[in-house]
């Protein structure tokens, strides 16, 4: 396909900012297979990634399957059916895998030649529909390949210049070359805005979108790109007018950003003197550099997710242990918070074998996991425990709903310590224990957590999906998804006043902490420290910097009496508006 | 592709396809989803061609080519042969529920 005229796409925000560059289509299935001799010994371990990737794959077509049955009905899902058929095809594993053993081949390469093998065959049918097949049997390959790559490496770390990177999806073992690749910005076919290239777009403050459907087919290396990340817009070769006019946007944009970098090195303090601990979330150790330029005084939330996913077996203690450390003695003298494995929900372990759950979200997900998966959990702590002597170590633990877990949680802390101990493993002893507050139920009983914790965490995103029950990657509900709701609102303040009674402190993590809308809110509500992505920090501090403690709570007072969302939203659109204009259009030029 | 020698214990019989289509994409997965719910091995081909085809992969059952009014031969092999070879005819003789 070529595609020389101007076409506009439109997808979801994954990180703000304009750019204007070349295209890198990062297409798997064609320019990262190489051929690769393997030594004999490799085979059957060549043949075992296939035959896992390929059931990881049908899995994913499956849930897909499923999902598109729920919403478009059964004719569209038997689209799959096919696909789970060619899957399951005897002649794809078979032809695989005697090119590995006959030929000594790398997987990779074996199965891009299989593919190139049946599509010649198809192409050479005199159907037209049989053909257009072709890039069904593509989409296949492309995703077997993807499932394969988290054994193997495809890397983008071989960019000579500037790129628009453009990929069906990037999986956090690519995103992960992004730190010494020379990525502008990215675009990807699926995705939201929680999802892990988002995340890591917005760490690292590349202009991004995702959710784009089919970019991946339509674009080309070299062709020129726009990316508009503020509106979630992609130009694929635009004409002379519209790159002067992005040309212009990107230039407010960076004028924008450049008019706040001189608060970097200043505290989140108000003109009275109240000061506010500005932190950062994170996913990955290389992160820590990038998070310090911003000025971030600590790490909020480290999720350590990335370390057990795209694999398919636990890390070892030492492994861990390794990205603790490195994370903890960078970072020092300020806080790390570590939050324990925080998998279910939308991310799974295959290899924990946990059966599929009708409403993961309510199901086994977070602590609920660790505490049934006992010697995970445990390799976990150790890790931590022997990470807590390079600097000062917080561990949090998430989704707690009732007070038995936190002590069930407790209890098996002080059976790591015991063990270290025995051990004549050396660990600090000031590490401070907190829980994560995004459930109801664990704000509801804040006062009671209070007593047995030293901080809480309040992660907005959960919180508000279980508060308001609207599942938050449902396109249909997304005018729901709202922080600003009285009941947010209300157990916000009532978990911090509950743990100032007790002499305990309060952060949150989720993404309310980085919207400079709710800044003064959360302020007045006493929020002892705040953390966001990275890039939202010096938006954050120029509010919190022009604000007086009284007046936020003035706010606070007169906006917890409102009944409706809305009444809510207009009142505080005009407060901050009128201060804050600057700010909150800042990053929509 | 491959073909596969045809042991002499399989039963075996001869069909036209009547559907519009053919076996295209759609009704040859229909027929690999019906070959994978027997045990028996499946097998076909076309009577103008020497070739066996497996009958559980789709990718050599779509680049079969039988068009609409070919004669194919459907062979079964194993405990569930008889079976799966009536549901297999039967999906033919419905033109694979397609309406026309």
């Amino acid at each position: 396909m070529t595609s020389s005229s101007m076409v506009k796409l439109k997808g979801v925000i994954a990180s703000p900012g304009v750019v204007i560059g070349k295209a890198y289509l990062l297409d798997i299935s064609k320019l990262h297979v190489t051929r690769k001799r393997i030594p004999p010994e490799e085979v059957d371990k060549q043949i075992k990634n296939f035959i896992e990737a390929v059931s990881r794959t049908e899995k994913e077509i499956m849930r897909v399957k499923d999902k598109v049955h729920q919403e478009m009905g059964e004719e569209y899902a038997n689209i799959f059916e096919a696909h789970l058929l060619v899957l399951k095809d005897p002649l794809l594993i078979f032809e695989v895998s005697e090119r590995i053993k006959k030929e000594y081949i790398n997987v990779e390469y074996a199965l891009w030649e299989v593919l190139e093998m049946i599509t010649e065959n198809i192409a050479a049918l005199d159907d037209e529909y049989m053909r257009e097949r072709v890039v069904d049997i593509y989409d296949i390959g492309r995703r077997i390949l993807e499932n394969l790559v988290g054994t193997t490496s495809v890397t983008l770390q071989e960019l000579k210049e500037d790129a628009i990177v453009v990929a069906h999806n990037l999986t956090p073992s690519e995103t992960s070359h992004m730190y010494k690749g020379k990525i502008i910005g990215f675009a990807t076919d699926i995705g939201g805005q929680t999802s892990h290239t988002a995340i890591m777009a917005r760490a690292l403050e590349i202009p991004a979108v995702v959710g784009l459907r089919d970019i991946s087919f339509r674009v080309k290396s070299g062709d020129i790109l726009i990316i508009d990340g503020s509106h979630g817009v992609v130009i694929i070769n635009p004409d002379e007018a519209t790159i002067k006019e992005y040309e212009n946007k990107k230039r407010l944009f960076d004028e924008f950003k450049a008019g706040l970098a001189w608060l970097k090195d200043l505290p989140g303090q108000t003109n009275d003197g109240y000061r506010v601990d500005i932190a950062a979330n994170i996913e990955l150790p290389e992160e820590v550099e990038v998070v310090k330029n911003e000025g971030a005084e600590g790490i909020g939330l480290y999720r350590t997710e990335f370390l057990y996913l795209d694999r398919t077996d636990l890390p070892s203690e030492d492994e861990q242990l390794k990205a603790y450390q490195e994370v903890i003695s960078k970072m020092k003298p300020y806080p790390v918070t570590i939050r324990t494995l925080d998998v279910g929900g939308d991310k799974f372990l295959s290899h924990l074998g946990t059966p599929p759950e009708v409403n993961p979200f309510l199901g086994l997900r977070a602590i609920r996991l660790c505490l049934r998966n006992k010697e995970m959990f445990n390799t976990q702590l150790r890790a931590l425990f022997r990470a807590s002597t390079f600097g000062k170590l917080r561990i949090m633990f998430p989704m707690i709903s009732q007070l038995e877990e936190l002590r069930q949680t407790k209890r098996i802390i002080e059976e790591v310590k015991q063990e270290l101990k025995i051990e004549k493993v050396c660990f600090a002893h000031d590490i401070e224990i907190g829980v994560m507050v995004e459930t109801p139920s664990a704000a509801m009983i804040s006062d009671v957590l209070a007593n047995e914790v030293d901080f809480f965490s309040i992660g907005t995103n959960d919180l508000i999906q279980y508060t308001i029950a609207i599942d938050r990657i449902n396109e249909q509900l997304v005018h729901l998804y709202n922080p600003l709701h009285p009941a947010i609102l209300r157990l916000i303040n009532y978990t911090v006043e509950s743990a100032h009674k007790r002499g305990k402190w309060v952060g949150m993590c989720g993404e309310m902490a980085g919207d400079p809308l709710f800044t003064v809110i959360l302020v007045g509500m006493g929020l002892d420290e705040l953390s966001m992505s990275s890039g939202s920090i010096p938006k954050i501090k120029e509010v919190i910097r022009s604000i007086n403690i009284t007046e936020a709570k003035e706010l606070v007072h007169k906006i917890l009496k409102l009944q409706t969302t809305s009444q809510i939203e207009e009142v505080l659109k005009e407060v901050m508006y009128k201060k804050f204009a600057h700010v909150l259009e800042g990053e929509k030029n | 592709m491959n073909t596969t020698q045809i042991k002499t214990n399989s039963l075996q019989q001869a069909i036209i396809i009547k559907n519009k289509l053919g076996l295209h994409a759609r009704a040859a997965a229909a027929f690999v989803k019906i070959a994978h719910e027997f045990q028996s091995k499946i097998h076909l081909k076309k009577n103008t061609n020497p070739g066996w085809v497996d009958g559980k992969s789709i990718l050599s059952v779509m680049t079969l080519e039988a068009s609409s009014g070919s004669q194919i031969i459907i062979s079964a092999q194993g405990p569930d042969a008889k079976q799966a070879l009536n549901k297999l005819i039967q999906l033919i003789n419905n033109k694979f529920g397609e309406k026309e």
